[in-house]
């Protein structure tokens, strides 16, 4: 069964979708038991980074995270905050990779929020990106971002180069919306699913 | 690179899709499902669904729209029309949109900005502004570019910024059915001044107009609503065009 985090993200029902259109069998739980007892684990995010550590705190969900040993796969503020600290209302995060988020500076040039299909450049090989073109596209909307560091899988170039996707043992991150990245987003979820 | 996006619009009446819509091989082009779903397909990098229903009655029925959009669709879309308070925000997000839009109801009530995106986010909020000229000045109006106000555009789309606002949809009512192209000064103007994303919306008849747009307006989205319907600029094509005059696009 895969478990799909539910602490009030922004982007649950869209995964949702993109779960039900690839008909997936999963649960959408906050239950600490059935978290740890799953085979795979969806924790997804968007908004304001202290917020939704405030919430797992309260849903008591810290702990259950970082000790999970089954694949994890954070997306966009749900992969910021395996992080260390995000910038974002100082925050605290957990820890799970290195590394601080840090907010975009907004220029003439770039605007922030990232907002938008940008190409994601692939570093080392991994199965998440199986049947991945190249320079593929991916929905984008975010002004933190975590810099580009020995974890990272792909990157992607704004006026920074950033971490597009990451990975440590179980725990995978992607920046990205792959839950609304069209076909190859649909392509990233199924192959962390396989 | 980031590119630049193509986002058609569709009007929304009573769940149906208004403004004649001329798509060969759509089974029922009035369901704005099926619409979406055929935009998604060939390479739309957006969507807006504006609901342009007159009662609360028939507005109600944009949720269930929604649920069904979200459902099929695997990019992004945006939900505007008559949203005047954080509950529908809420409604329609948990229903599956990706951003809102408001338009007239923060012009009356400017801390309704700052309300959604306190609890939801500013990558949700897309505060949609229509404006004409008159005497020489941009002047924000309301209630579908009908009632004037005195507000400039460009203060007004500031202080929206400062409000949290994560996109600013700009509708030139001057150019708006036109098809003489976009309002590219203006849209230039803004951005110098704004530092979030820009949707220029008006007046787009030829792809040259998209190119303009991107170059001399330096938007960061087009948004059209009847040459795409009406398959006058294929989006696929429209695209092919826009990368053939070296503009980042998503093919």
């Amino acid at each position: 069964m895969i478990v799909l985090i539910d602490y009030d993200a922004g982007n649950t029902c869209s995964v949702m979708n993109a779960l039900d259109r690839l008909q997936a069998d999963y649960r959408l739980s906050s239950d600490p038991k059935e978290i740890r007892s799953a085979q795979k684990v969806i924790f997804p995010g968007v908004g304001h980074a202290g917020a939704a550590m405030t919430s797992l705190k309260e849903k008591g969900l810290v702990d259950v995270i970082k000790g999970l040993t089954q694949p994890v796969l954070g997306i966009c503020v749900g992969m910021q905050l395996m992080a260390e600290r995000s910038e974002e209302g100082d925050t605290a995060c957990l820890g799970i990779i290195p590394g601080i988020v840090s907010r975009f500076d907004p220029s003439q040039d770039y605007n922030v929020p990232h907002m938008g299909w940008n190409t994601t450049q692939t570093k080392t090989k991994d199965s998440l990106f199986d049947s991945i073109d190249d320079d593929a596209y991916f929905y984008y909307v975010h002004s933190y971002y975590l810099p580009d560091n020995k974890y990272c899988i792909a990157t992607s170039d704004y006026d920074v180069t950033f971490a597009a996707a990451i990975r440590k043992d179980n725990f995978w991150g992607i920046q990205f919306h792959a839950e609304k990245s069209s076909k190859q987003g649909a392509q990233i979820i199924e192959n962390f699913l396989k | 690179m980031l590119t630049k996006r193509i986002v058609p619009c569709l009007d929304i009446k009573n769940g149906r899709t208004v403004k004649g819509v001329n798509f060969v091989n759509l089974r029922d082009a009035g369901d704005p499902v099926v619409l979406a779903k055929k935009y998604a397909d060939v390479g739309a990098d957006e969507l807006v669904l504006l609901d342009i229903s007159a009662t609360q009655e028939e507005r109600d029925t944009i949720y269930d729209l929604v649920k069904r959009v979200g459902e099929q669709v695997d990019i992004p879309f945006t939900v505007g029309g008559g949203i005047a308070s954080v509950d529908k925000v809420a409604h329609i997000l948990r229903n599956g949109a990706d951003k809102v839009s408001v338009n007239s109801a923060v012009v009356y009530k400017p801390e309704l900005a700052l309300e959604i995106s306190k609890e939801f986010g500013s990558q949700c909020l897309v505060v949609a502004i229509d404006a004409r000229q008159v005497d020489g000045h941009w002047l924000v109006h309301t209630h579908g570019g009908s009632k004037p106000t005195e507000l400039d555009l460009f203060d007004w789309a500031e202080q929206m910024q400062e409000m949290g606002a994560g996109e600013i949809l700009f509708t030139s009512m001057d150019h708006d059915g036109t098809k003489t192209g976009f309002a590219c000064e203006a849209l230039a103007e803004m951005s110098e001044r704004l530092s979030i994303p820009i949707i220029a919306s008006g007046g787009a008849g030829t792809k040259d107009h998209f190119v303009d747009v991107f170059t001399k307006g330096k938007a960061d989205a087009g948004l059209a609503a009847s040459v795409f319907h009406f398959d006058e600029i294929p989006v696929p094509e429209l695209k092919s065009y826009l990368l053939s005059q070296n503009i980042e696009i998503r093919i």
